[in-house]
């Protein structure tokens, strides 16, 4: 029995690096850690009625960003630890199998369990207020996305210590990926993982396409919504059409590996260049996915820091318009090496350099809308000014890795990894982060101090440069990605060391933000947001207190015009709150199901992953209970009567006075 | 003071880096632009021409950026002006659509002419005959077979300078890349395909290639010398092959497709078909049986049927 028990445990915890053990007991000791201190201060209660609950966009938005900031973390672990082990030639620090897992983990990581739950952090926090809404347009089911990205990310972070983790690329391409190369979990938690937290992606993108469409204030045009929100339509469109494309190739996956299907395989009528095809069609739209929003923030900053209105709004949504489109047309861009043919290759080459065309007429947009205004380097507006410069770099290696021929070089290198990091960083991570900044006292009610953050955007960006602009000449020295090490006589040594004081460099940068954010909450009274309108902005959010309450509009606004906001300010002097008659704000209730039903999700994931169909039952069995359960639960909203209404503002009035 | 003695430290970082890279001396190193083949060539030309092309529009972009956040800054008494209504000018948006859709058209044109020209599988102009090199990816290991001279070789690929080299590339392991970056782009390797890429050495010298796709554990040693020789160089090299080097049979292909490393080997000759073999054996099935009798007779104990 005991040597059953402790055979069965040595295959189904991970075993054998001393770093995964370091990781082990770090990971259970802040679980005791978390559990007694919330029952020591008596927060449970507090935690599942404010948080674990919550239907409230302003909550569920924050619990995003906590999560992407967790994950930002671990994957710049991996990254650092990547970047350790290439600093020198023929370094035995990672072995190849546990770096192999690194990349993957890293690549996942970033992409779909930091930059997409940011974003949809940022989305939550600011479309409604933006809009004059009061939440979104289906709260229950925006709650339950956030869970089933919880739990998927949960999922696929448990792999670091129970089975192992997948170790294919984060793109998973087979034939590596099937049975016949890869025959362990790793790749069935890459598969649940992103399959689960992909179902919450899908339902955000929805939720938020409605929320733009249907819940806007009464006189608010399409034509004069904000920037930001437009990049959020045009992002939840290309979620819409492509998350689908995701859900279904990786069944088809996992079809493969849990049924013998042969979608993928090499035998059996089976090809793995369909597979390329098909998660490369996802691939390359969530690219744009991920920095549309970010050009939105780019535009809401640019302008409140420069005092001076967007220049172009038709251009700006009409160029997003046109990258959402275009995205869905360029996929085969990513493999050019695969013996297409001049036909196909040079369609893609083609489409994929026409969308060079919309992103470059927003830089000059942007400049524009700087042109004869006021600037001040406020840190949103630092990270704005880091972006340009370093995205035009990004879009030039990108036009280079169009040109199909050329391609062939470019492909598989260093060249490439430098290029798509100088992209997603230098554009989605720097736009999160200007939007971070710039939301920060209408999330929390205080302003952060400038002065840390000031040092935590240089750390950034210049370790940023001394990062990634070595990689494109070790691109062009051959050096091709995931190699776990080189030998001394490439002569890649120098670049490759220059490289990882760069990834330190951005290491210390994160301390910094964390320093920032600590430092934030030890002195908020004294940085209190009185005026909700701290950098003068320009939109609907900044006509509220901060943090905004739970019903946001204690009366909804009445728009007329683009920057609604600045705009009564303009021409109405300071504050003009017209005595309107408060009505009761129909609000939705908390609800439990989202949170219970993704742990069944999570359940049956793990036992899909597994094959253990006790877990596999339980789990769906679960699931269409709590869909049932919902179904016949009529007690869903309530009224917020008058009275209170008017205590809740005339106590935040109070604070504020 | 705290904040010039810490931007001078990473001021120091910073030069550090870039002496650094000023030691890599630049251009030997970076092989991509030192190419000695007529595809290799084409390439870097072609990567060069675009990046100008490029820079027509990005270099004043990034004056331009410099100069606006520089003239525009909030200043007390600032002389600069302020239009903080102005937000639409026809003209200016004209101006920079049509920047971009002309580069980008100029771009174009070059890129879709150079697709055509220089398709893998096209065969180099050339009055030599070209000589065809059979790849096969294997965990972790390269193999090449000369069809024409009969011989094969495990890791070290050598070829006659001057003539077209006809490579036809599968793979009996997950998906590679075959890449020899001084000759010219790279290209996948697969396995139930056979597909075509046409390079040539214009220079006697010694070169390297890589597998550029991942493929597991030893992906990052599978790196293969290749040396470029004279003809009668080549022509002695096989002499010497198919003299001193032992055959390669079936049961020592079998060996060598099992996951491990190699050294440099060569074979005085290897199992006739061994190529056409290799690609079948995962076509055959959904090629309408149409080798599936040849396969059959092959007798794989592969793990197709597994």
């Amino acid at each position: 029995m005991w040597e059953k028990i402790k055979e069965f445990a040595s295959e189904f915890f991970v075993t054998g690096d001393p770093l995964i053990y370091g990781a082990d007991v770090t990971i259970v000791l802040t679980l005791i850690a978390i559990v007694s201190g919330l029952t020591y201060f008596k927060k449970w209660k507090w935690l599942w009625r404010e948080w674990l609950t919550t239907v409230d966009h302003k909550k569920i938005g924050i619990m995003y960003i906590l999560a992407a900031f967790l994950m930002l973390f671990r994957g710049g672990v991996d990254a650092l630890l990547m970047r350790a082990q290439l600093a020198m030639p023929e370094l035995n620090f990672l072995p190849p199998d546990h770096y192999n897992q690194i990349f993957t983990t890293h690549g996942v990581i970033m992409i779909l369990f930091m930059a997409m739950p940011f974003m949809f952090g940022l989305f939550n926090i600011m479309v409604p207020l933006q809009l004059g809404a009061r939440d979104v347009a289906y709260p229950f089911l925006n709650s339950l996305s956030f869970w089933l990205f919880f739990s998927g990310a949960m999922l696929f972070n448990l792999s670091f210590v129970i089975g192992g983790s997948p170790d294919a690329g984060w793109l998973a391409y087979p034939p590596y990926s099937g049975t016949m190369y890869n025959p362990g979990v790793g790749q069935d938690f890459y598969i649940w993982g992103i399959q689960i937290s992909g179902l919450g992606s899908l339902m955000t993108g929805i939720n938020f396409l409605v929320t733009i469409l249907k819940m806007r204030a009464p006189g608010m045009k399409l034509m004069k919504m904000p920037m930001f929100s437009w990049s959020v339509l045009s992002s939840c469109i290309a979620i819409i059409f492509s998350f689908p494309i995701l859900t279904a190739t990786l069944a088809l996956l996992f079809l493969d590996r849990y049924a013998g299907a042969h979608f993928f395989t090499l035998d059996g009528g089976g090809n793995p260049m369909m597979y390329i095809n098909l998660i490369w069609m996802w691939g390359h739209p969530e690219v744009y996915i991920i920095v549309l929003p970010a050009f939105g923030i780019f535009s809401e900053i640019v302008s409140t820091f420069s005092k001076k209105k967007l220049f172009g709004y038709k251009s700006m949504v009409w160029a997003m318009m046109i990258i959402s489109v275009l995205s869905f047309l360029v996929w085969a861009h990513h493999f050019f090496t695969m013996g297409s043919g001049a036909d196909v290759n040079a369609f893609f080459a083609l489409t994929t350099m026409l969308i060079a065309i919309p992103t470059g007429v927003k830089v000059f947009n942007w400049l524009f809308t700087m042109f004869r205004g006021r600037i001040t380097f406020e840190t949103p507006m630092l990270w704005t000014i880091g972006f340009i410069p370093c995205f035009i770099v990004g879009g030039l290696t990108g036009v280079l890795l169009s040109v199909a021929p050329a391609d062939f070089q470019f492909h598989n290198s260093y060249f490439l990894v430098a290029h798509f990091h100088q992209v997603i960083i230098g554009g989605v991570v720097f736009g999160y982060f200007a939007g971070l900044y710039y939301w920060w006292p209408k999330m929390f009610g205080f302003t952060l101090n400038e002065r840390i953050g000031k040092w935590a955007f240089w750390f950034w960006n210049i370790g940023f440069y001394c990062c990634f602009m070595p990689q494109y000449v070790l691109g062009l020295m051959g050096m091709t990605r995931r190699v776990v090490t080189y030998s001394w006589d490439k002569g890649w040594w120098e670049l490759n060391l220059v490289s990882t004081i760069g990834a330190v460099l951005m290491a210390i940068a994160f301390l910094f933000q964390v320093w920032q954010i600590v430092d934030g909450f030890k002195h908020q009274a004294k940085n209190r947001d009185t005026t909700g309108d701290p950098w003068n902005g320009r939109t609907l959010e900044w006509s509220i207190p901060s943090p905004a309450p739970v019903y946001n509009f204690a009366v909804l606004p009445n728009v007329s015009r683009q920057d609604e906001w600045w705009e009564q300010k303009q021409s109405a002097g300071a504050h003009q709150t017209i005595k309107q008659k408060l009505e009761p704000i129909h609000m939705p209730k908390n609800s439990g199901v989202p949170i219970v039903m993704s742990a069944f999700w999570f359940i049956a994931g793990f036992g899909f992953i597994f094959d253990w169909t006790g877990f596999i039952y339980t789990g769906l069995a679960g699931v269409v209970g709590c869909l049932l359960y919902h179904s016949f639960n009529y007690d869903t909203d309530y009224y917020i009567p008058v009275d209170e209404i008017e205590r809740t503002e005339a106590a935040i009035r109070k604070v504020n006075i | 003071m705290k904040r010039p003695r810490a931007l001078r430290w990473m001021g120091l970082v910073f030069l550090l880096s870039i002496m650094l890279l000023a030691m890599t001396g630049c251009s030997e190193n970076i092989i991509v632009l030192n190419p000695k083949g007529p595809i290799a060539e084409q390439q870097r030309d072609l990567m060069i021409i675009s990046t100008l092309l490029c820079c027509i529009v990005i270099v004043p972009v990034l004056i331009l950026t410099a100069v606006i956040i520089w003239r525009y800054r909030d200043k007390k008494g600032r002389k600069a002006a302020y239009t903080p209504e102005w937000e639409h000018s026809t003209k200016l948006e004209l101006i920079w659509w049509g920047i971009p859709v002309l580069i980008i058209l100029m771009l174009a044109i070059i890129t879709v002419k150079a697709t055509y020209d220089l398709e893998p599988s096209k065969p180099i102009a050339s009055s030599e005959k070209p000589l065809t090199v059979q790849v096969t990816s294997l965990n972790w290991k390269w193999l090449f077979q000369y069809p024409e001279q009969g011989i094969a070789s495990v890791n070290e690929l050598k070829i006659p300078e001057d003539v077209p080299i006809r490579f036809e590339i599968t793979a009996d392991s997950p998906m590679n890349s075959f890449w020899i970056p001084q000759l010219g782009g790279q290209m996948y390797a697969m396995s139930g395909m056979a597909m075509t890429l046409y390079l040539q050495a214009d220079e006697v010298g010694e070169y390297w290639g890589s597998g550029a796709n991942f493929t597991g554990t030893d992906f990052a040693k599978m790196y293969f010398d290749v040396e470029a020789t004279s003809k009668e160089e080549f022509d002695a090299w096989v002499e010497e092959v198919k003299t001193d080097s032992p055959k390669l049979t079936l049961e020592g292909y079998k060996q060598l497709r099992e996951p491990s490393t190699s050294e440099v080997q060569s074979y005085s000759a290897f199992p006739e078909g061994l190529f056409e073999m290799t690609v079948t054996k995962y076509a055959a099935s959904h090629n309408h049986g149409l080798s599936w009798k040849n396969t059959q007779n092959f007798e794989f104990e592969d793990q197709v049927t597994r």
